[in-house]
């Protein structure tokens, strides 16, 4: 077991805690920038596709996890990215200004959309971004001026310094270079006074209130992140992808989107990564498992919703902690083994205590 | 000048009267107790205080400012911070994350500088640390800085939750029944608490509580109301023989 000895203030918001996670973290950088030495370009392309989906996550864990607002169309700010983004490339703008350009743009509809829609909670606001990914996925297909509608567009391939990245090696670097700058990003959001703003909302809205936090400030500006990290996630998408159409951004993407967060551990980044591993992958397991199962049950056209939907309601009943709570438990059965109470992670019951004053 | 100047307020939900031409006034450095039965109309008081609820006739004033009409998450930036009487504390972050929290209303945040953690804020970060820790000294919480809420005993919570109001640096502290669901032991510390707090720090208590024994030993006025009313105002012991306050609590035929 570590003990951790803290013997400055500045020690507590250092991103790391100590030299374990400094070696630890370190290695998997290296792995990860050594993967295309031995890596297929397939896989590579499936990990590129997964820090995607990361980038997308660790703004709608800051939504989700942190502020306590659950969003249903989340695909739709992948949509406005992704599109912003083919859209500037195809006008002469050079690829990395038009990403950042499609993330803020995207932030300034998340911002807009907020406004009004974030008055409401629970429930009601799940609703409010479901019609709003409804009503994204209506633009995109009548409004074929701008978005080609049905035929969708073409994305101009990435091109930085007069090299084109479209190939899967410097694609997967551009990737795990923005979700890194993401990842950093959002941790640094998580320990300065806007971060925790969010949380506040989160446990107690009366209580945040009364600690001078305005709602109205916390909850756009986390749905403003939220839009802003996937915008840019879905600029990267655009050029994943290569060809946009409306398609490519239904309710199953947005269900995908919040099952990667509430599977990989509502309220930490670690289960935005755990997350995407599993969206990202359990696809392709699903193919490969279509040829192992007989016939009949492999041909099922609706197979993998079905599984994906039965994946949510296992977790949120058998571990509503995610991927990464377990792995807590885990760990800490071993840092404590054999000491290790069965009850140590029990949940309580509790109230809802924002609710009170309404 | 009084700190605090509750004139002739009214709040009514729908046909229930809650408070009803209620006024009084909490002095720099003083602590000022309300009490009365259940339902008297007291944590509304503090509502309204704190811009949970809007009163419908008359003005609340705190330092000179009319605050009637103020936001409610401005009330903090005045100087006024609370504490609840079911605790509300942010109960999946730890002891020093809540107290940090509190903190933030001194900082001019801005996503943007956050976001990329620049030296400026890494230096408020620290300038605001140093503040916590005086809190934390003045309330023993040491041994729980690091501590999620969920696994603090409720006593140790209340506390968390006065140190939260201290890390406002306000200048008016409102305490919910502080006193509720702590041991007789909790209770007398608490008199010490409410006593430092005061007199060292200077900062002025508004008190809504049960305990008499709390009551009598810190308060230097105490307002006795009933069915939204006040009774009556005055030291303890006047207010605790008046007799429409004994009518109050023990009923018409107490004599």
């Amino acid at each position: 077991m570590r003990f951790l000895f803290r013997t400055s203030h500045a020690k507590d918001f250092e991103l790391f805690q100590h030299g374990g996670q400094v070696f630890w973290y370190g290695l998997l950088a290296a792995a990860l920038l050594a993967a295309p030495l031995f890596l297929d370009p397939f896989y590579l392309g499936e990990l590129s596709q997964v820090f995607i989906y990361a980038i997308a996550g660790v703004g709608l864990m800051l939504l989700v996890g942190y502020t306590g607002m659950v969003s249903l169309g989340h695909a739709a700010f992948l949509a406005i990215g992704a599109y912003a983004h083919a859209r500037f490339m195809t006008y002469g703008v050079p690829f990395v200004p038009s990403m950042i350009g499609a993330s803020l743009f995207t932030g300034v509809i998340a911002c807009i959309v907020g406004l009004p829609v974030l008055r409401m909670t629970g429930v009601y606001l799940a609703v409010a971004t479901l019609a709003l990914a409804e009503i994204v996925e209506q633009i995109l297909t009548h409004w074929e001026s701008a978005t080609g509608g049905f035929r969708g567009m073409r994305v101009p391939e990435p091109e930085l310094f007069g090299l084109l990245l479209d190939a899967p090696t410097p694609f997967y670097f551009i990737c795990l270079f923005v979700l890194t700058l993401c990842m950093f990003g959002a941790l640094n959001v998580l320990r300065t006074p806007t971060g925790r703003s969010l949380v506040a909302v989160r446990d107690s809205e009366t209580s945040a209130v009364s600690m001078g936090i305005s709602l109205v400030r916390a909850k756009t500006t986390a749905f403003t992140l939220s839009g802003m990290f996937a915008g840019l996630a879905g600029a990267l998408f655009a050029h994943r992808i290569g060809h946009l159409a409306p398609d490519a951004f239904t309710l199953l993407t947005s269900i995908q989107l919040l099952l990667m967060v509430v599977v990989g551990g509502l309220g930490s980044m670690h289960g935005v990564i755990f997350g995407a591993i599993f969206i990202g992958l359990l696809p392709q397991a699903i193919a490969l498992g279509r040829d192992v199962v007989p016939q009949g049950i492999g041909a099922l056209p609706g197979l993998e919703p079905a599984i994906f939907g039965a994946i949510l309601i296992a977790f949120l009943i058998f571990e509503p902690d995610g991927i990464y709570g377990r792995w807590v438990k885990i760990r800490r059965y071993f840092e404590e083994f054999p000491l290790y109470r069965k009850d140590t992670f029990k949940r309580q019951r509790r109230f809802l205590h924002t609710e009170r004053l309404r | 000048m009084s700190l605090l100047d509750v004139a002739d307020i009214d709040l009514s939900f729908g046909g229930v009267r809650a408070i009803h031409g209620v006024s009084f006034d909490v002095g720099e450095g003083e602590v000022f107790s309300i009490i009365g039965p259940n339902g008297a109309g007291k944590t509304s008081i503090f509502n309204a205080i704190s811009r949970f609820y809007d009163v419908d006739a008359g003005r609340i004033t705190f330092c000179g400012e009319d605050i009637t009409d103020v936001r409610p998450h401005r009330v903090a930036e005045f100087g006024i911070a609370r504490t609840f009487q079911n605790s509300e504390l942010f109960e999946h972050e730890s002891v020093l994350q809540n107290l940090r929290i509190a903190r933030d209303v001194h900082q001019t945040s801005n996503p943007l500088s956050d976001l990329l953690f620049l030296p400026s804020v890494r230096r408020r970060e620290l300038e605001s640390r140093d503040v916590i820790e005086q809190v934390i000294d003045l309330l023993d919480l040491q041994a729980y800085r690091y501590q999620p809420i969920n696994n603090l005993p409720f006593g140790v919570r209340k506390m968390v939750e006065i140190a939260r109001g201290l890390c406002l640096q306000p200048r008016l502290l409102l305490l919910d029944e502080p006193s509720s669901g702590l041991n007789p032991e909790e209770t007398e510390d608490l008199v010490y608490w409410i006593e430092d707090i005061n007199q060292d720090l200077g900062i002025a208590i508004l008190m809504v509580e049960h305990d008499m024994r709390l009551v009598s030993q810190v308060s230097n006025r105490v307002l006795a109301m009933n069915e939204g009313e006040v009774l009556v105002i005055g030291g303890y012991d006047e207010v605790r023989r008046h007799p429409q306050v004994l009518d109050a609590y023990l009923g018409a035929q107490h004599g």
